[in-house]
């Protein structure tokens, strides 16, 4: 009996502990937090900081990673009271783990983030305001705009885009001479792309024309991809009904409902998720997707492929492109001067013209793949040509493979992802897969049906 | 009318002094054991289980301070058009997994008590999916399942039968699910049949063998009956654990098609980690966990029952 006690006196303490550990939590944020911006009061000028770096890169990137913590050497002589923890990670960061990271306490106070969970981080009050303190990256005055405000809301800022991207279409060009086709002329119209396909999935079993994404959320991203490059729209201008049961919208899964089954070019096998479709263009069974040049990237490093045997060009008939890239946020408890320390170390590595990101004669020494048209933070300002100058000087992949999609995606305008962006894709998602795998699916329906669930989906709030 | 003799009246019990310590002392070593999977329970089973019960109530981003919000978070995944197709697909997936799941080891485990030679050598081969990693398995079907270049296809192909969608149609992706469940489970569920089949009494099926029984009569008259208390065991065993399917679906669909596969546990997971909603995660964790607590109540009666 006493036994029984004693273990009901460990049970209550054990309880105890669960209380005492959920209680914590109620504490809140003691500095930065999004409304206040860095309310705490700011340590004496130049006060020794230390602030912990996502995305530093893993060791078995031993390239890249030498070349970074060579800049934060350089970075740390030329600011001796700062210290940077960097934090390595590969990938960088997964969106599902963004949550449990920050519940946690593990999240670095300068944490890499991509565009499509920026608006959700910045609405859910993830990230600290950093508005107050962007005099620390002057260059950040000079980014393009519209790639400026993934990370703003309400004139506030809350991040740095690091790099930046419009979506176009990757294609295999070695697959393109196989079938016949000229990879220096790459499908400008849905039909061409549609005739390509079915030419390449001509070659025989297992090869596949054209692949898209519809399972885990990541069939809606590519249908708002897809839809915004036809100048169509996920949710009307104020934000509070959805938009995309158009003729857009339509024509979206019209075309793939064609390349599926009346072409047959699409494969069998569906509900492709990221990886997917980056281990089939890396086996060189895949002609094309939707993507930028980060995909060539993925898929080379990654993947297997090899930079020569791809090419990106514009997606066929944009006008606008769905905004593609990465930066870095500031944790919302994150102290002033960590974000002033945090904004120099951005401005050091990521935003410099001849530096850190920017240094394309290091990489070429080093032997990295350097030309890939992949950062388009500036535009037309003077940073931006003399970054273009730069990478062009030093390119070592095969840029012509590249020019196709730096021509036609001059004048295609960037698009910010619909708000509630996560729920809408997993709704959006039932209508691409339900083409991509049902002969008879009917696309009016499933648009008139995931219009209904987002309009009730903004409708709560 | 029962009286009570003055003999029958006892005292109440005096604990001589000092006895509690001497208790203690004598067990200690008892209760460092007992402390250590008390604290593990508590970190790993009980505080998270306490914290999700809070969280369904909250609303919270883990920076600033948590709101309560009453019943905002059941309201707001109740009124979610995946909240119905999620129930619905765990409960088909339940009852495809007790279909399958359940009497296949049993059949299993009938069929290698019988056998005279190589049991050994056979139990091990069906115990050999349990080793495998899940997502290893679970990635292992997803080429089993391969419309074109897969194995399954590529048997049926064998045998005249035109290729199957498995994964890829809204008929056939949660039965495709359930295969894989039953093949990653059936090792555990044939071993624990086999161990109760084998302390039957041998007897009982000399017995029948000498009164002309033959292997079905044998199964159906005394194998069922002196199993009876072990399949209802692992029958709600299997209820609690398949209604909280996640794995096959997070790494085989994605929830598709057309949310065909979309379960509880994977609708949970997209709400508290892709929609970063840890309420709407947690109000759906807890009304799938009442549903779970009403099948667990009826195993720990059917388990006190047995003992």
């Amino acid at each position: 009996m006493q036994s029984r006690k004693i273990a009901t006196l460990l049970a209550v303490a054990g309880l105890a502990l669960a209380a005492a550990a959920c209680g914590s939590e109620e504490t809140p944020a003691p500095a930065a937090n999004p409304s206040s911006g860095g309310s705490a009061a700011p340590a004496a000028e130049n006060a020794p900081v230390t602030i912990s770096v996502g995305c530093q890169p893993p060791k078995t990137n031993p390239k890249e990673r030498a070349q970074w913590d060579a800049d934060v050497t350089a970075f740390q002589a030329k600011f001796p009271y700062i210290t940077i923890e960097s934090k390595d990670a590969f990938p960088c960061i997964v969106p599902e783990t963004f949550q449990a990271k920050l519940a946690g306490g593990q999240m670095e106070d300068l944490f890499y983030v991509y565009y499509t969970d920026a608006a959700r981080i910045i609405g859910a009050g993830q990230a600290a305001d950093i508005t107050p303190y962007l005099s620390e990256a002057p260059h950040i005055a000079e980014v393009r705009p519209d790639v400026k405000s993934v990370f703003e809301s309400g004139g506030k800022t809350y991040g740095v885009p690091r790099t930046n991207y419009a979506t176009g279409l990757v294609y295999n060009r070695a697959l393109f001479t196989q079938a016949g086709l000229n990879p220096d002329m790459p499908p400008k119209t849905w039909a061409e792309v549609q005739d390509a396909a079915k030419k390449i999935a001509g070659l025989g079993s297992g090869y596949v024309g054209f692949g898209e994404y519809s399972a885990g959320n990541t069939g809606g991203w590519h249908f708002t991809s897809s839809i915004y490059a036809r100048g169509g729209a996920i949710v009307s201008e104020d934000g509070k009904t959805a938009a995309f049961n158009s003729e857009q919208g339509k024509a979206v899964l019209e075309n793939l409902r064609k390349m599926r089954w009346d072409d047959n070019s699409m494969g069998t096998k569906q509900l492709h998720r990221w990886e997917d479709l980056m281990r089939m263009m890396g086996s060189g069974k895949l002609g094309m997707m939707i993507g930028a040049p980060d995909v060539v990237q993925a898929v080379n490093n990654d993947f297997k492929g090899k930079f020569e045997d791809y090419g990106v060009t514009a997606l066929p008939e944009s006008t606008q492109s769905l905004s593609g890239g990465d930066g870095y946020m500031f944790n919302a408890k994150a102290t002033p001067d960590q974000i002033k320390a945090g904004l120099k170390w951005l401005e050091f590595k990521f935003l410099t013209p001849g530096q850190g990101q920017f240094d394309y004669a290091r990489n070429k020494a080093d032997g990295l793949p350097t030309g890939l048209p992949l950062t388009d933070l500036y535009g037309s300002a003077a940073p931006g040509a003399q970054i273009q100058a730069d990478r062009e000087a030093n390119a070592n992949v095969p840029t012509e493979h590249f020019a196709p999609y730096v021509e036609g995606t001059k004048s295609v305008t960037f698009k910010l992802e619909p708000p509630k962006a996560q729920e809408i894709y997993a709704i959006l998602d039932t209508p691409m897969s339900a083409v991509l795998t049902r002969q008879d699916a009917n696309i009016d329906e499933l648009l008139a049906d995931a219009e209904e669930k987002v309009n009730k989906l903004l409708a709560a709030g | 009318m029962t009286t009570l003799s003055a003999k029958d009246v006892r005292p109440p019990r005096q604990r001589p002094p000092g006895a509690l310590r001497r208790s203690v002392s004598r067990n200690l070593t008892a209760y460092g054991f007992l402390s250590g999977a008390l604290i593990c329970f508590a970190f790993f089973s009980w505080i998270p289980m306490v914290r999700e019960f809070i969280l369904s109530f909250q609303k919270t981003n883990f920076v600033n301070s948590t709101e309560w919000v009453g019943l905002d978070n059941f309201r707001t995944v109740l009124d979610d058009p995946a909240f119905i197709s999620a129930w619905v697909n765990t409960a088909i997936f339940t009852l495809l997994a007790l279909v399958f799941g359940y009497i296949v080891p049993f059949v299993f485990a009938v069929v290698l008590n019988e056998l005279r030679h190589a049991q050994g050598y056979l139990r091990l081969i069906v115990y050999l999916p349990v080793m495998l990693p899940p997502a290893v398995a679970v990635l292992l079907f997803k080429w089993f399942y391969d419309p074109g270049a897969g194995l399954f296809n590529q048997a049926l192909g064998v045998v005249g039968i035109p290729p199957l969608s498995w994964l890829d149609s809204t008929t056939t992706a949660l039965p495709s699910l359930v295969i894989v469940s039953t093949w990653m489970n059936l090792g555990t569920g044939t071993l624990i049949y086999l161990a109760a089949l084998q302390s039957i009494p041998s007897e009982l099926y000399e017995a029948a063998e000498l009164d002309g029984a033959g292997l079905f009569k044998r199964v159906w008259h005394i194998t069922i009956p002196q199993t009876r208390l072990i399949l209802l065991v692992m029958l709600l065993l299997q209820i609690v654990a398949t209604m909280q399917v996640f794995i096959e679906p997070f790494l085989l669909t994605g929830g598709g098609p057309e949310n065909a596969t979309v379960t509880v546990a994977y609708l949970m997971y997209q709400y508290a980690f892709s929609f970063g909603n840890f309420g709407g995660g947690g109000a759906l964790g807890l009304m799938l966990m009442l549903v779970l607590i009403v099948f667990s109540a009826f195993y720990l009666r059917v388990s006190r029952d047995r003992t």
